[in-house]
């Protein structure tokens, strides 16, 4: 059995899944520490199984066999946002230093150069320019000077800077330079944990750069909350391997998670995405998560969600690691109804049990449209029975039709594809989407952040430029796609169980003719050891 | 528009792009080296052509090379200068203003960058009225202005001059010099007169970018940017519809593809080479290179890459004239549709 959780803005939800099954759900308020929340959550899960057993009158328990208790759990996994709301509120971030190879190229635009001023405070934000970094076809632009090096960790010493993150022009081609700087720098630095740009982003210097410092600048936090949450686990009585949940929708432990916290930022909408599919048994559709306030768009194609091919921007640093291609439109339950049928951009928010008309306010929302339609029973429905039959039709179709319209602006191409809607605002939808057949709407669809956690898997990724020389195609496309194999296995993933999800071979212009940009991402299922609750003598 | 501040960057960044027709490479890393470029030097004053006297002299300066490694091999600071200065070092002589080689994507904001650095102002004009993929398509090179000599430096301080017999020659040789030094470089080419610059760059182009951006800008929520640009250029809206399909694939270097779009009974196939070249409407072509095929999105008005589009976009397609020099004889050789292998005659716009 596994436990996911997912600590969002408001909730902190929690499910129990045995197999494909939901044993136990719970939702609870997200705390300002984000570990009680958890906490209240895991206790709310064991309160659920204690009911369930025999002499509770539960009559799952008749059965007798998953009389389960928070002991028998395998994996723990949790989606978070700690770090992304560290970021975006500039809250306990470490000093951080930025050691760039590349010179002589690059002086023109410098580490931090278009970070906004506050978060480079934040982070004493302190860049450096070394000899080092490589051509796009692998040449050396300058030889690493360790001398140089070493007088860069001097000043990081003096200047009480407590974590360093290194970017070499072209590492995504070539590692060798960021490898050997981290050698230098930690052997002059003892206990300064040192970020790589490899291992964070791809081409594209700044973002990769930027990505990786806000990783550094995240390392100290990153140890104290893995640390909580350890210890919150095991105040509970849970022995279980405790894993985080990354953006691409795979997992990480939580001696990675220590390195690399910036792998969390965008955990959440796929998370919900990949719950989404999981509950209604469908791997490549999208999925429209309805809200308060707006409706996230999302594409999975084999289980995971389609990535983001341009920069995004976080907290108003542009960076470039891998985020799930989400479009978010302004309309949800709580969406303002206009006299002309428009619906939002504006909401009551969370107001609107108090706003609607459905609750006795005065503000006709997306929710009181719906309710007087008899699509949900919210609130006093006599409180909208007055609303205008054909107004009430004319903002449906507008909310159908905008969706539809958000879903078809998102696809690939013009093949049939499912839509699978969640989220509390889903009763705005019609059976029937135009242009997209019928809406899937899943059961315990509120929980599926949580549900998207608890059936992570592990990855493995390659996404390098690769210079193919004539009739080495194959094997250059074949070692890639062993390495994303082997990174899957040595993340943890079950040998057997590792396929390849994403393959991408894109020939890069105005260069000669075979430079190509390789990327591959290969899953695979956790290797945990499934304890057996039957035959142990527990029972 | 007399000077280029700070608060101008972004909407020439958004009119170059426009100007880009798809094309020209993402400003971003333009923007961001004006940017620094002003905040340490001050504004860069803007000569409109009009006041620029006959013996001035005039230097264009642009970056050449791959996308891809411009967003990864940085330039060194000192790049820019370094080609200036090769140049003056050969012709025994100093530029008194220098100039955009084009208008479109990234090379808008190189030259402003270069400007501020050098303490030179710049000229209210460029080279081509818009953006295109090969360094002998330049207005004033119908006339005679040759790109040669060529400076060209590196992020490593190497300097080249290549001095050649014809524009062909000029971009053979950059192209494969570019390409040792690691993909990129940058350039300075096409030295002229004042009264040569007056008389062939295309007029106010910098401030047209400025004000399209601005154009952009203001009507994000209103939908009818497209026909404000069009306006603006003389030109008018082909077409509004959705991508149904983009094919791509490369060839000779160059990122060669298609993309049709309906608006449900009528169907557009636009190809591109970079920057978008042809539209043809049911099969029959309704807007050619050298005129300005500009794509932007229905809603937001921005314009949209042949990079970045792909199915299910709305659109709008705009035409609008180019420089009318590029549709002479001798304009239509360099830059007309049979040069990028499509075999048409151009349409006039």
């Amino acid at each position: 059995m596994r436990i996911g959780i997912d600590v969002g803005g408001t909730n902190t939800d929690a499910v129990l899944m045995d197999g494909e099954r939901v044993v136990a759900a719970v939702k609870r308020s997200t705390t300002r520490d984000v570990t009680g929340g958890i906490v209240a959550a895991l206790e709310g899960l064991r309160d659920q199984l204690l009911h369930d057993r025999p002499g509770a009158g539960s009559p799952r328990a008749a059965g007798g066999t998953d009389t389960a208790t928070l002991s028998d759990v395998n994996a723990v996994m949790i989606g978070t946002t700690h770090f992304i709301n560290a970021l975006v509120e500039a809250d306990r971030l470490a000093p951080t230093a930025a050691v760039r190879l590349g010179l002589p190229a690059t002086s023109a635009l410098p580490p931090f150069v278009d970070w906004p001023d506050a978060l480079v405070e934040a982070v004493s934000g302190r860049g450096y320019l070394c000899h080092g970094g490589h051509e796009f076809d692998g040449r050396l632009i300058s030889e690493l000077d360790p001398d140089e090096l070493r007088r860069t960790a001097d000043d990081i010493r003096a200047r009480g800077i407590r974590s360093v993150a290194v970017s070499s022009v072209f590492s995504p081609v070539n590692i060798e330079f960021e490898e050997r700087a981290a050698e230098i720098l930690a052997a002059e630095l003892p206990g300064v944990p040192i970020s790589l740009s490899h291992e964070i982003g791809r081409i594209g210097l700044l973002e990769r750069e930027n990505a990786t410092i806000v990783n550094a600048a995240l390392r100290e936090l990153a140890t104290g909350i893995v640390d909580g949450l350890a210890g919150a686990m095991a105040g509970l009585g849970i022995t279980a391997p405790l894993y985080l949940s990354q953006n691409d929708g795979t997992l990480m432990d939580l001696e990675f998670a220590r390195r690399y916290p910036v792998a969390t930022f965008a955990s959440g909408p796929t998370n919900s995405m990949r719950g989404a599919a999981a509950l209604s048994g469908i791997g490549t559709c999208a999925v429209v998560d309805i809200g308060g306030t707006t409706s996230d768009i999302g594409i999975l194609s084999g289980g995971f969600p389609r990535e983001a091919t341009t920069e995004v921007t976080v907290a108003g640093i542009r960076t470039n690691f891998r985020m799930p291609d989400v479009l978010s439109i302004g309309l949800g339950g709580g969406s303002r109804i206009h006299p002309d049928h428009g619906v939002g951009p504006d909401s009551v928010g969370y107001r609107l049990p108090e706003q609607a008309l459905v609750f006795g306010g005065s503000t006709l929302t997306a929710t009181d449209i719906a309710v007087a339609a008899g699509r949900a029973e919210i609130g006093d429905p006599s409180l909208v029975a007055h609303l205008d039959r054909s107004m009430v039709q004319a903002v449906l179709k507008r909310i159908a039709d905008e969706v539809a319209e958000a879903v078809e602006r998102m696809r690939t191409s013009p093949e049939p594809l499912p839509v699978v809607a969640v989220g509390g605002g889903s009763i705005l939808l019609p059976d029937e989407l135009p242009g997209c057949g019928t809406l899937h709407r899943p059961g315990n669809h509120s929980v599926a952040n949580a549900i998207g956690a608890a059936i992570a898997q592990i990855g493995g990724e390659v996404d390098r430029i690769y210079t193919v020389a004539p009739g080495r195609r194959e094997t250059v496309l074949d070692e890639a796609r062993q390495e994303a194999v082997d990174r899957a296995i040595a993340g943890g993933a079950q040998p057997g169980s590792v396929r390849i999800v994403e393959f991408d071979e894109i020939p890069v212009p105005y260069l000669p003719g075979d430079a190509t940009r390789i990327r591959v991402k290969a899953v695979g299922d956790l290797a945990i050891k499934e304890l057996s609750t039957k035959g142990t003598g527990h029972a | 528009m007399r000077e280029i501040g700070l608060d101008d960057l972004a909407d020439i960044a958004t009119g170059a792009a426009i100007l880009g027709t798809g094309g020209g490479g993402d400003p971003y890393i333009g923007r961001l080296m004006a940017r620094a470029a002003l905040r340490e030097n001050g504004p860069v004053k803007l000569t409109p052509l009009a006041e620029l006297p006959d013996d001035a002299v005039v230097l264009p300066v642009a970056s050449m090379g791959a996308p891809t490694v411009m967003v990864e091999k940085l330039p060194a600071a000192d790049e820019l200068s370094n080609a200036v200065e090769a140049l003056c070092g050969y012709l025994g002589r100093r530029p008194t203003h220098l100039a955009c080689a084009e208008a479109g994507g990234v090379n808008s904001l190189i030259p402003v960058a270069a400007a501020a650095r050098t303490g030179l102002p710049l000229i209210d004009a460029d080279g081509m009225g818009r953006a295109f993929p090969e360094l002998q398509m330049f207005v004033p090179g119908l006339y005679g202005v040759k790109a040669s000599p060529m400076a060209m430096s590196d992020d490593k301080g190497n300097r080249a001059v290549i001095h050649t017999v014809d524009n062909h020659w000029t971009e053979r040789l950059a192209r494969a010099a570019t390409v040792e030094m690691g993909g990129s470089s940058t350039t300075a080419l096409y030295a002229m007169t004042g009264r040569q610059a007056r008389e062939y760059m295309v007029p106010g182009t910098l401030s047209l970018c400025a004000e399209l951006g601005a154009l952009v800008e203001r009507h994000r929520t209103t939908g009818d940017t497209a026909e404000a640009v069009a306006e603006r250029l003389g030109g008018r809206v082909l077409f509004t519809g959705k991508v149904l399909d983009v094919e791509r694939r490369t060839v000779g270097g160059f990122a060669r593809g298609t993309a049709r779009l309906t608006d449900g009974s009528a169907e557009l196939r636009l190809s591109f080479q970079n920057e978008h070249l042809l539209a043809e409407l049911d099969g029959v072509p309704v807007a050619t290179t050298p005129d300005l095929i500009c794509v932007l999105d229905q809603q937001t008005g921005v314009p949209v890459t042949t990079e970045g589009t792909r199915y299910g976009q709305r659109v709008t397609v705009l035409v609008a004239p180019c420089d009318p020099r590029w549709h002479t004889p001798e304009g239509l050789a360099l830059v007309g549709p049979r040069y990028f292998g499509y075999d048409l005659d151009p349409v006039t716009t």
